[in-house]
């Protein structure tokens, strides 16, 4: 088996999420191919959270039902992932937590070992969950020395005693796998060179690197599941590289503080979710009226109002594509890969600096809290400035033939830079001449989008190249569209997968016109894209064949599989 | 000291003859030039309302963002470009109204911003609603039955919330509006300045006369004494002006960001430095 998936499943507070990180660095370390997710419940405590680990020979990085490792921490556990429970899955349970035959509701008996006993051995029952993680480990064989270098880098700052106790649990779990592993349960799953040296990150770390990597030296945010990652990673190295961070009092706040540090030449993001969102719309249009740059980086869960803080959704394009009232321009981008995250985060603030216009990327939970490994990401465009040193008599909104005002920062020469969010002439002055100033400034702010449209857009991906039908998919659902299409092996389907959502790059009609059939998936209930679709592309897709869904679970691979069976594929 | 004309626009002004906000601006006109500000170095920012109009006819850089959100706006214009003097100036409805989360959070940070609030105890862009200082009982086109609620006291907040350095003044007392607007300006942290204003238009409650007999100059107050400066805050029915508190040294917010403790230079003069995000994307090649 070149492919493994790993589930671990327990409550809130049973440290689910640390025994992921570290088995996905241990794996990725040893040098195999890693994804890794998680889903959580709203809460601190109790429910049932999972994690899924994928080893792979190739790079995988989308969700499987299939488990072929299952450890669950309780019963509830169990009957969490029961349905995908099979006959292949090897269920490995700590024996003191279950009754003496072990978990219920089983098709076949779990392998029973002494996570806890082991962890109390070491000092703590706490390191149930380290012990756990090192059987894993020891089921490939994976020397657990790796494993050390990573204790000691991540609990150092913690205490000498602290490492050790870690490293002797890890060591007391490998050793339970490796037994396992001479009694036949083996996992062989050949290692990738140079993988040991690659990157390792989620989406909302891709997001925070690609806005660093564009330049963003100001972040205003206010937290909300699940877009908190970027403030917090932001905010982690500021020492690293010179950022302005603010937890700002609210989202209003936030998008307000963007805007005037874009005013002041600073690079700023901010970081929400959809209720967050809703709260910054006035902003997002005074953003449309001054004519500023601004980056919002939106990461979706289901709604409306709280909905499911913790869960995945694409319910929020149109809420991406409309908000915000008047009109004015935008762009929004939605990265299916890391290195897509990265590479639209970077472009956004150059693409937003330049037509002087808001720029989304647009994500969702699934996408922001999965990661797995990358060979590299690419700093070579170094991100440019695009203002101007004012001279006495500057007009901020000075009318030009291409709709484009010279950007001005205060401070930088002799001209006054002035910003309005009421209607204005050229100088940013306020105004009512509803004859000559007022069709001119809308036209002006309008003329952007021929800018953009001309200049900037980019057309979705062909995988695995030009086809006869087409399954049409957008932001996070990239990679296991992508697997399945894979899977599928039909010459006859590829792939069509938009990270530019809106607007919609002019091949695109073309394209789909020459299409036989297309089938669409996408999370959400109404078909957001769809609509898309039709209105800028002209393309109708069936209803029949918009494959929906709006559970708040990410598709997998083996789903999406099956929809496109369906589909005759 | 320069001189005041320096901060004169062309434009017609929206204000009513008589409305407070000449004597406001005047006074702060004066006081720009008495400190030898440049309009180059000034950045004036509001929010939306009669009030925060004042922007339009200062010539100097100018964010006039929408109403209540001043206070975000200027805490980001100082946080990029320190050397800058940065002065709010909008209504009670806009700062303490539709802004008041805001008027709070940003005490708490402490920025180095001058936050002038026109106070004349109504809505006079939206034709004479109540606003968060009217005093009880007016009656107004919605307050049919007169305000009820119990009017905000701005000062007695600020002070605790531990703002730095919080006055009120009635501008047609155009010594101490000046002298108190230079001590705000060159205070170092948040300065509020609660301005009591006549609005002749739409207020016909709170006018000049009634702001002559209701104010009097605080004297003899030790600006350094906490308690004290909030017993005089809470003061109702005549209303004392004048610098109620005042706090040196405090860090502002500017201070607590780390990019300056590198260096001064403000945001705008800075490019990505690619060692440095290079080096952060090495540190994700593993966990
Ligand atoms: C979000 C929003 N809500 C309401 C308004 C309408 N509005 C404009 S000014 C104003 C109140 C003005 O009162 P104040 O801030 O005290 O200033 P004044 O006009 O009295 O100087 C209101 C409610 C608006 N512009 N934006």
């Amino acid at each position: 088996m070149q492919d493994v998936s790993i589930v671990m499943c327990g409550a809130a507070g049973q440290g689910i999420q640390t025994v992921e990180q570290l088995l996905v660095g241990i794996f990725k370390d040893a040098g195999y191919n890693v994804f890794a997710t998680k889903e959580y419940e709203s809460r601190v405590r109790g429910g049932s959270n999972s994690t899924e680990l994928r080893v792979a020979k190739e790079r995988r990085a989308a969700l499987v039902d299939r488990m072929d490792i299952f450890i669950p921490f309780d019963q509830a556990a169990v009957s969490h992932e029961v349905h995908r429970i099979s006959g292949d899955t090897l269920v490995i349970a700590d024996k003191d937590s279950f009754p003496a035959d072990g978990p219920a509701d089983l098709p076949s008996p779990a392998v029973l070992l002494p996570f806890k006993e082991k962890a109390l051995e070491v000092g703590n029952r706490l390191y149930t969950n380290v012990v756990a993680a090192g059987a894993v480990t020891g089921l490939f064989g994976v020397d657990p020395e790796i494993g050390e270098a990573i204790i000691r880098r991540k609990f150092s700052a913690k205490g000498e005693d602290l490492v050790r106790e870690n490293i002797q649990a890890l060591h007391a779990g490998n050793d339970l796998g490796s037994s396992l592993r001479e009694k036949g349960h083996r996992f062989e799953v050949k290692c990738t060179k140079g993988v040991a040296d690659e990157l390792l990150l989620n989406g909302n770390q891709a997001i925070a690197l690609g806005a660093l990597a564009g330049g963003c030296d100001f972040i205003s945010a206010y937290p909300m599941s699940p877009s908190t990652g970027v403030l917090e990673f932001l905010s982690q190295h500021q020492k690293d590289v010179p950022i302005v961070v603010d937890q700002a009092e609210d989202e209003i706040a936030a998008i307000n503080k963007a805007v005037a540090a874009w005013f002041m030449g600073a690079r700023a993001i901010v970081s929400t979710s959809g209720g967050g969102f809703d709260l910054m719309t006035e902003g997002l249009s005074m953003a449309g009226i001054m004519e500023s740059p601004l980056v919002i980086h939106l990461a979706q869960r289901p709604g409306p109002a709280t909905g499911l803080p913790t869960r995945t959704a694409q319910e929020d394009l149109n809420l991406a594509m409309y908000a915000g009232h008047g009109e004015f321009c935008r762009l929004v981008f939605a990265p299916g890969t890391i290195t897509q995250a990265f590479d639209l985060t970077r472009k956004a603030f150059d693409i937003a600096d330049r037509l002087q216009i808001p720029v989304f990327v647009l994500t969702d939970q699934d996408f922001v809290d999965s990661y797995y490994n990358i060979p590299d990401l690419d700093l070579s465009a170094t991100p440019q400035d695009h203002f101007i040193e004012t001279s006495e008599g500057y007009r901020r909104y000075e009318l030009t033939e291409d709709g484009l005002s010279p950007r001005g920062v205060p401070g930088h020469g002799d001209g006054l830079v002035r910003l309005d969010s009421d209607e204005h002439d050229e100088h940013g002055h306020i105004t009512e001449d509803l004859r000559h100033m007022r069709p001119a400034m809308v036209e002006k702010r309008l003329h952007h989008r021929r800018i953009l449209m001309e200049e900037f857009l980019e057309p979705p991906t062909l995988q695995p190249g030009e086809a006869k039908n087409y399954v049409i998919c957008w932001g996070s659902n990239h990679n296991v569209v992508k697997e399945a299409v894979e899977l599928l092996d039909n010459k006859d389907l590829a792939m069509m997968h938009f990270h530019q959502v809106h607007p919609l790059h002019a091949d695109v009609r073309e394209l789909l016109s020459a299409a036989e059939r297309t089938v669409l998936i996408e999370n959400n209930a109404t078909g957001q894209f769809a609509d898309v679709l039709k209105l800028q592309a002209d393309h109708h897709v069936p209803e029949a064949d918009r494959h929906l869904r709006y559970s708040g679970r990410p598709w997998s691979v083996e789903e999406v599989v099956s929809v496109l069976r369906k589909e005759g594929f | 000291m320069s001189d005041q004309k320096i901060y004169d626009m062309p434009h017609a002004k929206a204000w009513c003859p008589g409305c407070g906000n000449y004597g406001i601006h005047r006074s702060l006109k004066e006081v720009l030039a008495d400190l030898d500000i440049p309009p180059q170095r000034l950045v004036m920012v509001s929010g939306i309302g009669q009030a925060a109009k004042l922007p339009q006819y200062t010539k100097a850089h100018m964010f006039n963002g929408l109403h209540g959100r001043s206070l975000p706006a200027a805490m980001a214009i100082k946080a990029c470009n320190p050397g800058m003097t940065v002065i709010v100036t909008s209504g009670d409805g806009c700062t303490y109204g539709e802004g008041g989360n805001h008027f709070l959070a940003q005490i708490q940070r402490n920025p180095d911003i001058t936050n002038i609030v026109h106070n004349n105890m109504v809505y006079g862009l939206t034709k004479g609603q109540a606003s968060p200082t009217s005093l009880k009982g007016m009656r107004t086109k919605v307050q049919t039955l007169g305000v009820m609620n119990e009017p905000f006291n701005p000062l007695a907040v600020a002070i605790a919330m531990g703002a730095t350095f919080v006055a009120r003044v009635y501008q047609g007392d155009r010594e101490q509006t000046k002298e108190v607007f230079k001590a705000a300006i060159e205070h170092r942290g948040y300065a509020l300045v609660d301005v009591f204003q006549e609005c002749v238009a739409m207020n016909k409650v709170n006018t000049s006369q009634w702001y002559k007999d209701n104010t009097y100059r605080l004297e003899g107050h030790d600006p350094t004494d906490r308690t004290e400066a909030f017993r005089r805050a809470s003061e109702e029915g005549r209303y004392p002006t004048g610098i109620f508190y005042r706090e040196e040294g405090r860090p502002t917010f500017e201070d607590t960001l780390p990019l300056y403790h590198e260096s001064k230079e403000p945001l705008y003069t800075r490019s990505m430095d690619v060692d440095r995000v290079r080096k952060l994307l090495d540190s994700v090649r593993s966990v």
